[in-house]
């Protein structure tokens, strides 16, 4: 047993911080410094990078485009993202719907959508959770019926609704779970569709978050007519590749490096914000304590990562454990979120979004990071609800692990 | 020991909870947060003329109905159910409490404006370097002949663009964090020398960041550090009875919403761990009650009695918000993140309240100060 990176992973390491340092766009970095909120070629513009580079997608099968690296290469890719602050590469195409693809599609849709999801030509979204059908998703009511077409090809016609669709105003296409089967039992009759999101008969309606953001939508399907060859695997066996799905979902949800970088940086806060007695707050003890706890908390989150990727490395699937992860990960990010609230004592309470923060006449409002510390609270308690709740993250742990 | 409300008692807070229920709903609410000014005068006129409620904590000879911190207690928790933007506690609890304890020359004056729903006040206290802390000021008041000049800058004045009058903080002496030297100041919101930045806030209220320059002001009170601490924590008392309503709601809300929704075949308040929570809630909640009440009774007493009453009380509320906040939020699962409906924004009220007047670390230190002396 030792703590210790091989000489190899220090190179690599080094290798990736200098890549990134020397590549990640300016223009990107700034408006992240500024809170602005990301457009579609803000987040496609450090993708497209590193596709290039061919770095995106670092977990796929070395044939279809992935790099081949270990899994402490790949925790330090991590970290070293985190701690450059780049803006994540979304999930929805590289982690979620190809390893789908490459896992249970045809040669034709392998080649159709994952060398253009690689590039980061097609936008995904998820359109799984329904008004209806949250942690309980496989009481999903979007329904598909088999028809044939006016030229004589085989459809699916798709009625219902989907909620909560992340970045779906942006999207190219969606992959979809659907009904085929409503006389089966719940999990049976279920098929897994990828659909053009520019079909008629599709409207994405913005659903407002209570930190003002448009990030998620309703998705409304209306007689939309997918072409049977957009299935992946069996018909009514859409349950197995969803779970296979919310499997990869899981993984590196725990974002001890993305918080490792927050701690680093909320220690800079309160370097610089006040106290009551005028003094930093990071000298506060009261408020010390807060941030030593969290570090202590992340550091027994992160061995706990480290023991499970130790363990993949050896041959052992991320297991049960990614619960646990996913559990204390959002905890601590929202934890973080919480402090940097606090830090931002009465200049939490600005709101800034469509309101201009300059301008106006000179008076200054508040620190910068201000701006965004409760906006960015609120909108975090959205990672204990999504990808499996921590209640039925719980429920499995109890399940699955204690046997209960 | 009593803690009932007298016949009066109750009929304002019928009265005043009948009226929002017909005319502050959460949608009609909404569309003033999005509109410009931000607020509604016609309701604030209401509150003064239709409910007469902006007099029920002055005494008669002021014309107001003899009550006190009781019925502000009453009135601002109906002010936390219906998430009122109006700025009931800086106008009557604020304003009112500096008028009614300084007896300032223009006190009567003051007080009737109030009552009569002519007058609104901010309170300007906080400055930029100064958290929590209502001494730190870098704010001065000069002598000029018969009145004062104030020249500073104020952060975060809630309320300030709808305000008449600016109730303001400024050294007349001593050093910038000394209580002694402390003075408190009426400005006139048309008075010269004012640069205002009005801004939203994160809960659907407004507020401005204040600089006076060379600004007329009337002195209310001098090296009146204590009366400063005395009106602000009637008005911590007052906001504890605000976060008791928006708990309440944060409460109910979710029981509802978990009765109703189902999961797995089984609407998700049968599932014992909520169930578990919303009791946790719901316990939050009551002794959330009991500190309010127990803070609101003991603003009489001396400054250490009641300086430890309110901050046991802002500590408990701070950390009960964010439960029952947070946990709100959790229950209603997707439906918690959306800004359409109104539990989300009950979430983000008890989260501004957490912080103002003090967080619960420095209510936490204040009463240890107080509890167990300085050198402890
Ligand atoms: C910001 C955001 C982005 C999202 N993005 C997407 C997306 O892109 N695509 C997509 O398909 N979905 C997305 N989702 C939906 C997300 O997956 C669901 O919100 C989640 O599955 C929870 O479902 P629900 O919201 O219906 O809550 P519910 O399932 O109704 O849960 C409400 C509460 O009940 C609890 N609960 C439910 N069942 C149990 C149980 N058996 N035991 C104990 N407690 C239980 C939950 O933990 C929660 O606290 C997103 C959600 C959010 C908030």
């Amino acid at each position: 047993m030792n703590l210790d990176f091989a000489p190899e992973d220090v190179a690599f390491r080094d290798e990736v911080r200098t890549f990134i340092a020397e590549n990640y766009p300016a223009e990107l970095r700034g408006k992240q410094d500024e809170g602005e909120e990301m457009s579609k070629e803000d987040f496609l513009s450090w993708h497209k990078i590193l596709a290039k580079k061919g770095w995106v997608a670092p977990s796929w099968p070395k044939a279809l485009g992935g790099t081949g690296w270990t899994p402490t290469q790949k925790y330090i890719w991590s970290e070293e993202q985190a701690r450059a602050d780049t803006i994540p590469i979304l999930p929805f195409g590289i982690n979620m719907v190809s390893p789908v693809i490459y896992t249970f599609g045809t040669d034709e849709q392998k080649k159709k959508f994952l060398p253009a999801t690689y590039n980061g030509e097609i936008w995904w979204c998820q359109g799984y959770s329904e008004p209806g059908a949250g942690s309980d998703l496989a009481g999903l009511s979007t329904r598909a019926e088999r028809i044939t077409g006016d030229d004589g090809k085989e459809y699916y016609l798709v009625n219902g609704q989907k909620t909560w669709t992340t970045l779906a105003q942006h999207a190219d296409w969606g992959f979809f779970l659907v009904r085929t089967d409503p006389t089966a039992k719940k999990q049976e009759g279920i098929s897994f569709l990828l659909i053009d999101m520019k079909t008629p008969g599709i409207t994405v309606r913005p659903l407002i978050t209570i930190d003002g953001a448009h990030e998620v939508n309703e998705v409304f399907l209306e007689n939309v007519k997918v072409p049977v060859e957009n299935r992946i695997f069996d018909e009514n066996k859409g349950w197995t590749a969803a779970k296979f799905l919310l499997a990869h979902e899981r993984s590196g949800i725990a974002g001890v490096a993305r918080s490792k970088r927050g701690i680093e940086r909320l220690r800079g806060i309160a370097s610089t914000q006040p106290g009551d007695d005028g003094e930093p707050l990071l000298s506060d003890p009261m408020f010390k304590r807060k941030v030593a706890e969290l570090e202590i908390d992340l550091t027994a989150l992160e061995y706990t990562e480290l023991r499970t990727l130790a363990g993949e490395a050896q041959g052992k699937g991320p297991g049960v454990e990614s619960s646990l992860l996913k559990i204390k990960g959002t905890e601590i990010g929202q934890r973080l979120t919480d402090l940097v609230l606090e830090a931002a004592g009465h200049y939490g309470a600005p709101y800034f979004r469509g309101f201009p923060k300059e301008g106006g006449n000179a008076l200054p409002i508040g620190p910068d990071f201000a701006a965004r510390a409760a906006p960015t609270y609120f909108n975090m308690r959205k990672t204990s609800i999504f990808g499996g709740s921590n209640e039925i993250q719980r429920n499995i742990i109890a399940k699955m692990v204690l046997g209960l | 020991m009593d803690f009932n409300f007298t016949e009066d008692q109750t009929m304002l807070r019928d009265s005043i909870a009948r009226y929002l229920q017909d005319r502050y709903d959460f949608d009609t609410r909404r569309k003033v947060v999005a509109s410009e000014s931000g607020w509604r005068p016609e309701v604030w006129k209401a509150f003064a003329e239709e409910l007469g409620i902006l007099g029920a904590p002055f005494s008669e000879e002021h014309g107001g109905f003899g009550g006190g911190a009781i019925e502000n207690m009453i009135v601002m928790e109906e002010v936390g159910k219906a998430l009122v933007i109006e700025p009931y506690l800086s106008t009557v609890v604020i304003g009112g409490g500096f008028a009614k304890h300084s007896g300032f020359a223009g006190a009567s004056d003051l007080i009737g404006g109030i009552i009569g729903g002519e007058t609104i006040i901010a309170f300007a206290y906080a400055e930029p370097q100064g958290r929590y802390n209502l001494a730190d000021l870098k704010t001065t008041a000069k002598k000029d002949g018969a009145g004062y000049t104030l020249t500073g800058h104020k952060a975060v004045v809630w309320g300030a663009p709808w305000a008449t009058h600016y109730i303001v903080t400024a050294r007349t002496g001593g050093s910038q964090k000394e209580t002694s030297g402390v003075g408190v100041f009426l400005v006139e919101a048309s008075a010269s020398g004012i640069t205002r930045r009005d801004y939203p806030t994160v809960d659907g209220s407004r507020a401005s960041e204040i600089q006076f320059d060379n600004t007329p002001g009337i002195l209310i009170a001098d090296d009146a550090y204590g009366l400063v601490e005395q009106v602000t924590d009637e008005a911590i008392a007052a906001l504890c009875a605000e976060a008791v309503g928006v708990q309440r709601k944060l409460h109910e809300g979710t029981l509802d919403y978990t009765k109703q929704r189902k999961q797995f075949g089984a609407p998700i308040a049968s599932f014992q761990v909520l169930q578990h929570r919303m009791v946790d809630m719901f316990m939050n909640l009551e002794q959330s009650v009991s500190m309010t009440y127990m803070a609101t009774l003991k603003l009489g007493e001396d400054a250490e009695e009641r300086g430890k009453a309110v901050s046991s009380a802002k500590v408990h509320i701070g950390r009960a918000n964010k439960f029952l906040g947070q946990n709100a939020i959790q229950l209603h699962g997707g439906m918690g993140m959306t800004d359409e409906l109104a539990i989300g924004h009950y979430f983000k009220r008890a989260t501004m309240i957490e912080g103002l007047f003090g967080s619960v670390d420095h209510h936490l230190k204040r009463y240890e100060t107080l509890s167990f002396g300085k050198a402890a």
